[in-house]
């Protein structure tokens, strides 16, 4: 029994030549960065889904939802989550420019972007007033606060990420590695609105009718 | 600034580019050269190997598995005797939290981790782990967070809750200062580094394989990390979510388990053991992995049932999550949940059962060869069969509400932890040992130490059984001689006497095989997978040429015709990428360099961490430092871009 196939000395080896392989690729489930993405997706995910999950248990431990206070008002939210939502559209472009390497697209794409994820947290800023409750008021308006606090991190995160990746961009060096980021980085602020739209559903939706 | 784009845009028009014919020395200069993470002070906070940092795990986390021992030992010395006042009973109330704080999360998760983290790049024939930075990072928080109890606890500040710091008990009005705090926040850092490492591996298992090994040739010990990383991801959100709430309830007054505000304390039960009976299936799954290791290596043969074993571990990775209402039994829950969760905990006993048989099977028609990994393995089956005996009583709601919080049920999950993990993990160190340091253990201690600690466990452990029937709480601090649990204490503190001394042979084994022990080589247990196919240790690139594999046991069948693997750089960190299922060459990867910024984001995510315990606007003002690091992280280097754009040397 051959114990090493590594430190076999001898020639000649049958031999695969994978020099010709490319280094950037941008398939979904093939680059490693794209599995680290996904991992982060569905570590936050669980986070959300839970979170909810404890807001529906809080739920049923009262009569009244929310308990003696008015509901949250849809302004603010609204507007936001729409913003988010058509952010999806120059979000597909800028994933597409990186996916094919055109780097003005990149900038264009990606300043834009950068400047949404500012009007959405300017927008949220404004979400928690019209939340019309303290966290430290009761369950609901703690779990209410959680709720759109955790996700508040995530607009900051994926914008800071954004400004940086754009900034990189600008002043260089590029490499193909950049032009994936474009497209992860694409594909974290997917998850963040799709994330949203059930919080928005449950923050602004589920007091009035539950 | 090279604004074109690359050349490699598709794969039709791509042509093998020229090679260095070079001898195999020549080679090996090569990339000792390029992977060498360098030494030194500053060296040593820029490294990025995974055998590196693995080493550090496994270190880090046997160093907390003594302290958890000592703690242990010092209950046993207070319990040994009724009206003992050896230790104070608020002392005590910080040992047990401690004890069990630490042997779970400081321990049993991050060193089976650690293992992954040492052996899985190693097993899938590749040259590091994926996301090597992200590894050093997830160390240093992981050693921060440890520190940051243990620094709490000499300071007597050390959590006083038990190891899962139910709420009202933890919570502002019963548990005023510092301590709960402390826990609360040592689980973030945990949670943050282990999560940090099941992505790490998944990722490995998935596109860094050796090419040839498909899904179903992954070694079992490679199935057992993948489904421990999913479950790890699935589980480990939910106690840092739920810590974080308690944390809130304490500090920013929010109400999540407050009644008097409409919040529940059973909330913080819900969550707490979604994530909790997991975490027994997150430890035991790797150990089960290992058992499957070296009972195929010591029978020499390859595992009977491969499919049955994989899905069998699948399956406890779902059920695992369907179980969390069982340690709940006794809050008064409605009938048909108890009916359903009964049903899944009885459940889980058939994908147990099913890797029993499939590994009685291999025993029963391999070639054994009597050694120490093996030894402690079938110590293993005789533990952990009575462990899962008592798991099924208690999967019983009757028999559960009358033991529930007695010594009953610290007796059956001592079983199932120590027998289900530690026995394997044991056998595992014995195991690789000779890969990790490149010396053998001496056959001779680790019997000594096998059979101590064995005789040990059941003197310390069986007792605590009569000790529950006979009505005997957890967590107190001692008893009255007229309660008649005396005797048993009195044997149960002979037996941790036994387990000392076994851990003192193993350790002294350590010490003088790690100078003097006998000389491995690559493959000393004649062994079939990937990490016996180079050095022990293994050099700081694994692999002089990237193996590849054509059966389960790649080693046992390797033949002269296997193709290696050719074209890569060895001047730059180049790794082959392979596909998710059929493990054939996809694309290249240039791999990270060192780099000291995972230290200073895991320092300035420790600043964060603690501080915020004490305010809130460290939350705030922590933020700067850390995104500054993080950038600096992710910030590209001019000379590595150049390195990884050059035509370079192919071999
Ligand atoms: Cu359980």
């Amino acid at each position: 029994m051959s114990a090493s196939i590594a430190n076999s000395q001898q020639p000649p080896r049958r031999e695969i030549d994978v020099s010709a392989l490319p280094k950037t690729v941008f398939g979904s489930g093939q680059s490693i960065l794209w599995w680290g993405t996904m991992g982060m997706v569905v570590i936050e995910g669980t986070f959300f889904a839970l979170l909810l999950a404890s807001y529906f248990y809080l739920r049923t431990r009262v009569t009244d939802w929310p308990p003696a206070q008015t509901v949250p008002s849809l302004n603010f939210g609204t507007i936001n989550i729409a913003i988010a939502v058509l952010s999806l559209i120059p979000n597909y472009l800028a994933k597409k420019a990186g996916s094919s390497f055109n780097l003005a697209g990149c900038r264009l794409w990606l300043t834009i972007m950068s400047l949404i994820s500012i009007v959405c947290l300017f927008l949220r800023w404004f979400e928690f007033s019209s939340l019309n409750c303290m966290w430290y008021d009761n369950a609901y308006a703690s779990v209410t606060w959680t709720i759109l606090g955790m996700h508040t991190v995530h607009l900051i995160t994926d914008g800071f990420d954004t400004w940086i990746l754009n900034i990189m961009m600008f002043t260089g060096p590029i490499q193909g590695k950049r032009f994936m980021d474009v497209s992860e980085n694409a594909l974290y602020w997917n998850f963040v609105v799709l994330a949203w739209i059930p919080i928005y559903l449950v923050l602004y939706w589920a007091p009035r009718w539950l | 600034m090279s604004s074109q784009p690359q050349r490699e845009m598709n794969s039709e028009s791509l042509e093998p580019r020229p090679r260095t014919p070079m001898s195999d020395a020549e080679a090996r200069n090569w990339l000792q050269r390029t992977w060498d993470d360098g030494k030194g002070f500053t060296s040593w906070f820029q490294q990025v190997h995974h055998t590196v940092i693995g080493r550090r795990y496994i270190i880090t986390a046997f160093c907390f598995f003594l302290l958890g021992g000592l703690l242990a030992a010092l209950m046993r010395i207070q319990l040994s005797h009724p009206e003992n006042h050896f230790l104070s009973p608020d002392f005590y109330n910080q040992v047990f939290t401690m004890h069990g704080s630490t042997m779970m999360f400081l321990f049993a998760v991050p060193v089976m981790e650690a293992f992954g983290i040492y052996m899985i790049p190693l097993m899938m024939g590749t040259r590091n782990i994926a996301f090597p930075r992200l590894n050093a990072y997830s160390w240093y928080l992981y050693v921060c967070g440890g520190i940051m109890l243990y620094v709490a606890f000499v300071l007597n500040t050390g959590p006083d809750v038990g190891w899962f710091a139910y709420p009202p008990l933890s919570g502002p009005d019963f548990s005023p200062g510092k301590r709960a705090d402390f826990w609360a926040q040592m689980i973030t850092f945990t949670e943050v580094a282990a999560l940090a490492v099941a992505v790490e591996i998944i990722t490995t298992i998935f596109k860094l394989r050796a090419v040839g090994m498909s899904l179903n040739r992954i070694p079992l010990f490679g199935w057992a990390m993948l489904i421990h990383s999913f479950m790890v991801i699935f589980a480990m959100p939910a106690v840092a979510l739920d810590s974080s709430m308690l944390l809130m309830d304490r500090l920013i007054s929010t109400h999540f388990f407050n009644p008097a505000e409409g919040g529940d304390a059973l909330l913080y039960q819900h969550v707490f053991w979604f994530f909790g009976h997991p975490e027994v299936y997150i430890i035991f799954v790797p150990a089960m992995g290992i058992v499957s290791e070296i009972i195929a290596t010591f029978s020499r043969r390859p595992v009977f049932g491969y499919p049955a074993l994989v899905l069998a571990l699948v399956a406890n990775g779902f059920v695992g999550f369907g179980l969390w209402v069982h340690h709940m039994f006794a809050t008064g829950l409605p009938m048909m949940g108890y009916s359903f969760f009964t049903a899944a905990s009885l459940m889980i006993a058939i994908p147990s059962a099913v890797q029993i048989f499939c590994w009685i099977a291999t025993l029963w028609t391999g070639r054994i060869n009597w050694k120490t990994p093996l030894i402690f393995v079938i110590g293993f089956f005789a533990i952990f069969v009575l462990g899962g005996l008592t798991g099924v009583m208690l999967a019983s709601v009757p028999l559960d509400t009358q033991v529930h919080d007695t010594y009953f049920v610290v007796a059956h999950f001592h079983y199932v932890l120590i027998g289900g993990a530690l026995f394997p993990l044991f056998g595992g160190i014995y195991y690789w040992f000779p890969k990790i340091t490149g010396r053998m253990l001496s056959e001779k201690l680790g019997l000594w130490h096998f059979w101590l600690f064995f005789i040990g466990f059941n003197l310390t452990f069986f007792p605590m059984h009569i000790l529950g029937l006979k009505g005997m709480p957890r967590r107190v601090y001692t008893y009255l001689p007229q309660n008649g649990w005396g005797t048993m204490n009195f044997i149960a503190t002979v037996g941790a006497l036994f387990m000392t001394a076994g851990v003192l042979f193993w350790l002294y084994n350590i010490w003088t095989s790690y100078r003097r022990g006998p000389l491995a080589g690559d493959n000393p247990w004649g062994a079939s997978s990937l990490e016996w196919a180079t050095n022990s240790p293994p050099p700081i690139y694994n692999f002089d040429e990237l193996p590849t594999v054509n059966s389960r046991t790649p080693l046992w069948t390797a033949t002269a015709e296997n193709p290696v693997i050719r074209g890569l750089r060895i001047d730059d960190r180049e790794v082959l990428i392979t596909r998710v299922l059929d493990a054939e060459p996809d694309h290249i990867n240039s791999f990270p360099k060192p780099s000291p910024w995972p230290f200073w984001s895991a320092m300035a995510t420790t600043a964060l961490f603690v501080g915020s315990i004490f305010n809130g606007y460290a939350l705030y003002i922590g933020a700067i430092p850390l995104a500054f690091t993080l950038t600096m992280w992710f910030w590209p280097k001019k000379h590595e871009i150049a390195l990884e754009e050059a035509e370079g040397v192919r071999r």
